[in-house]
């Protein structure tokens, strides 16, 4: 019995709820991309460029508020200089659909056209955020470390194996859970948010009723804004932030949001926790888990570790492959053949 | 005739350029910038081909340009023969018990009537196939690791030619340029079959991937290609610079040219490479031409045009893009083994998607899509850029800075940061290309 709850707190600590954290970043991203898929039809490469300029305005502010002494006690200061990146970002992102996307959308360019383009936005962001706060790796967390230590865990349980909750962690599934909420509430229940939908499933019949174009593209930009800062910021929190890393994970977005569905909200969610589980689980070394659950004398002698975390995008890669492959429209059957 | 003597004037340009550069800093500077840029165009026509005829966004130039360079590796080497004896024949049993699998699962797939039972039956092949595929393989690549890890650790290449010093042939470093042109064409194979025929957008996600998945398999799979510990010294198809020096006949014209033979040496083996490079880029420009003239070049062109027509004129359209986008990869996998060879060592880390993807679209974009003389010209010219922005812009910035006081910690930062400004250039660039001036510099006909 002992054996197979400390197989269990072991999984836990170290596969669900760094995956259900990863995930969460994960799908926020996906969000983003999806969102930007729906309503002005392309695939948005700048995203994880995005996402890293919205957290190194966070960051900025946060070491900002931090040198005049602020503080949330338990909590990262992040969360208040948060907000400030969220509209730094948002105005960002306004001025580049102005001085670039809405050009090409006027001229009703072939679909690949604003991909390129929004390639070469995603070298004048990368630019931009190396040339402020340097290639390098920047931590900004500050607060609690832990909601629960592994040692608290194991002296209140008298199990052999600790649990950790990283004050991050707990952090990221609240506030992608109050996001996510947010976003479905507006989506589904405000009327900009149910033209917004209208507009995504058909052009031509939204603008025949009615509906402004122009303020559709903005609001989706302001949200998307929002949604990538908070995205980034929390996986910076999380793990650490670091310009190529942001650069690096627009494939897991990019896999979770076909694999959802490219334009579904919802297919983009669940996008984000079957690449976080299965590239968790994949890179996982299952030895210990299974040293508890297997009867005496049979345990494993090799790590069980599938594939080694160097390959953790090989796992999104061919995970979209599949998808590609055998249902192109993704889960939640998307919009993009 | 006024278009021709247009080009003309553009190629004299970067002509013109290159010889300052001689003239200016020197001479082995211009022909660095000359060799480098004689592959970047290579490069950017096997981009051409898939953007300028056919209409495919391809961002995984880097991962073909990477196999070109394993190619060099596998070619050129010579075999490891205790690392071969030590688990050679394993490792290969494993690879093939690995492709074994996928196929046994096609074939199941293809044979049986859809159903839970089929699904099962393939996720049975699948697991279980994965995991006799890592028992017959792991051991292989630990034994193969083990074998004097600071200096081989890996299998080594194919050269099994040793001249008469002892050394391996130099010449079949050669032969890894097409060989790195059919690596590429596999690859490129594998994304194509799963991308090509769904939105424009999933061949650049997929192609994005597969640089990503190629560059983890080359840093980390050491019984390979020696991963991180990167492979140096390969074999060169010219002369090396110590046997030139010593030549006294060598010493001797390079006195009547007045020049010491330290630096003649020097241009003597890049003036020789240049002409290897030359040879490759004129042949494969040559085909492009001719393909471009031909009835298939018009049925590209048609189809990149109007897919729905050319498909209602009877057209495969996923098969003939499959068939260009193939193509096209393999030419940037023979650019990337011509480069290795050129830099003599294989350094998986070295490859950055910013200078082996972006900056060849760059190329291709600004000499003009779909004219290959467009993208010969964007080849030299960009490289010429990008090679000498980085002097510039840091002259810039220490002008712009001159008025801040000495070490001043903006005035640090400013100057540190300077590299950065190859990424704002190259996307500026891109970005107002698109925009004013879409057809590039030397636009399609």
């Amino acid at each position: 019995m002992a054996d197979l709850l400390n197989a269990l707190v072991t999984l836990a600590n170290f596969v669900l709820i760094p995956a259900v954290a990863y995930g969460s970043q994960l799908a926020l991203g996906a969000l983003g991309v999806t969102l930007i898929y729906g309503i002005l039809r392309f695939s948005n490469f700048a995203h994880g460029d995005t996402m890293a300029f919205g957290t190194m305005v966070t960051i900025l502010f946060t070491w900002w508020f931090q040198s005049m002494g602020l503080s949330l006690g338990p909590l990262p200061t992040a969360l208040t200089a948060l907000p400030f990146g969220i509209l730094v970002c948002m105005a960002l992102l306004l001025l580049t659909d102005r001085a670039v996307y809405r050009f090409y959308r006027e001229q009703k360019a072939k679909p690949v056209i604003p991909v390129i383009v929004s390639i070469g936005v995603m070298f004048v962001l990368n630019g931009l955020v190396r040339f402020t706060i340097g290639p390098g790796e920047q931590r900004f967390a500050d607060g609690e470390r832990f909601i629960i230590t592994a040692r608290d865990f194991r002296d209140w349980s008298g199990l052999e194996e600790g649990l950790a909750l990283k004050t991050t962690q707990g952090i990221t599934v609240v506030t992608a859970v109050i996001v996510v909420a947010a976003l479905f509430w507006f989506l589904n229940r405000t009327r900009t948010g149910k033209s917004m939908r209208a507009y995504s499933d058909n052009e031509d019949l939204a603008l025949l009723s009615g509906i402004n174009p122009d303020r559709v593209v903005m609001v989706t930009w302001l949200i998307v804004a929002a949604l990538a800062t908070i995205a980034g910021v929390l996986y910076g929190l999380d793990k650490s932030f670091k310009p190529f890393t942001y650069f690096q994970l627009l494939l897991p977005i990019f896999a979770s949001a076909i694999v959802g569905g490219l334009g579904s909200p919802l297919g983009a969610i669940a996008g984000g926790f079957i690449i976080a589980f299965s590239e968790v689980m994949i890179t996982y070394a299952w030895k210990k888990v299974l040293g508890y659950l297997m009867p005496a004398g049979l345990e494993p002698d090799g790590l069980v570790q599938l594939l080694s975390t160097d390959y953790k995008f090989a796992v999104s890669f061919v995970i979209l492959l599949i998808v590609l492959l055998f249902r192109p429209t993704g889960l939640f059957r998307g919009k993009a053949v | 005739m006024n278009e021709m003597v247009r080009n003309t004037a553009l190629f004299g340009l970067v002509a013109a350029l290159i010889v300052l550069t001689g003239v200016m800093q020197s001479w082995n500077n211009a022909l660095l910038i000359l060799n480098m840029g004689l592959i970047s165009a290579i490069m950017s026509l096997g981009v051409n081909l898939q953007w300028g005829f056919a209409g495919l966004f391809n961002v995984g130039i880097m991962g073909f340009v990477a196999l070109g360079g394993l190619a060099t590796v596998l070619v050129s080497m010579p075999p490891t023969y205790d690392a071969w004896s030590a688990g050679g024949v394993r490792v290969l049993a494993g690879l093939l018990t690995g492709a074994g699998v996928i196929v046994a699962a096609a074939l199941v797939r293809a044979r049986m009537a859809p159903s839970r039972r089929r699904a099962l039956a393939i996720v049975v092949i699948l697991v279980g196939g994965f995991f006799l595929y890592r028992w017959v393989f792991d051991p292989a690549v630990a034994a193969i690791e083990a074998v004097n890890p600071a200096g081989t650790g890996y299998l080594g290449g194919l050269n099994v030619c040793v001249d008469v010093e002892g050394k391996p042939c130099g010449w079949v470093i050669l032969l890894a340029w097409p060989v790195g042109g059919i690596l590429a064409a596999g690859a490129a194979w594998i994304i194509g079959k799963a991308a090509l025929g769904l939105r424009s957008d999933y061949l650049a996600i997929a192609t994005l991937g597969i640089a990503e998945i190629i560059l983890a398999v080359l840093k980390n799979e050491d019984w390979l290609n020696r991963g991180v510990k990167n492979v140096s010294g390969l074999p060169r198809p010219v002369p090396y610079e110590v046997d030139l020096q010593a030549d006294p006949g060598f010493v001797e014209r390079a006195a009547g040219l007045g020049l010491d033979p330290a630096t003649a040496s020097g241009l003597y083996i890049k003036l020789a490479y240049a002409g290897l490079f030359a040879m490759v880029l004129i042949f494969i420009l040559l085909l492009a031409q001719l393909a471009l003239a031909s009835p298939w070049g018009r049925m590209m062109r048609a189809i990149r045009d109007n897919e729905v027509a050319a498909e209602a004129m009877g057209k495969d359209v996923t098969r003939r893009h499959l068939q260009i986008f193939i193509l096209g990869s393999a030419v940037c996998g023979i650019a990337g083994a011509m480069m290795t060879t050129l830099d003599g060592q294989f350094i998986p880390t070295s490859y950055q998607p910013l200078r082996y993807t972006f900056l060849i679209w760059v190329m291709v974009i600004v000499g003009g899509s779909g004219n290959n003389f467009g993208a010969v010209l964007g080849g030299f010219l960009i490289w010429f850029l990008w090679v000498q922005v980085e002097p510039i812009g840091l002259w810039l910035l220490q002008m712009a800075t001159m008025p801040l006081a000495e070490g001043s910690a903006l005035k640090a930062h400013l100057l540190e940061s300077a590299a950065h400004m190859r990424l704002l250039t190259m996307g500026l660039i891109l970005l107002l290309v698109l925009r004013f001036s879409p057809r590039g510099l030397i636009p399609e006909r």
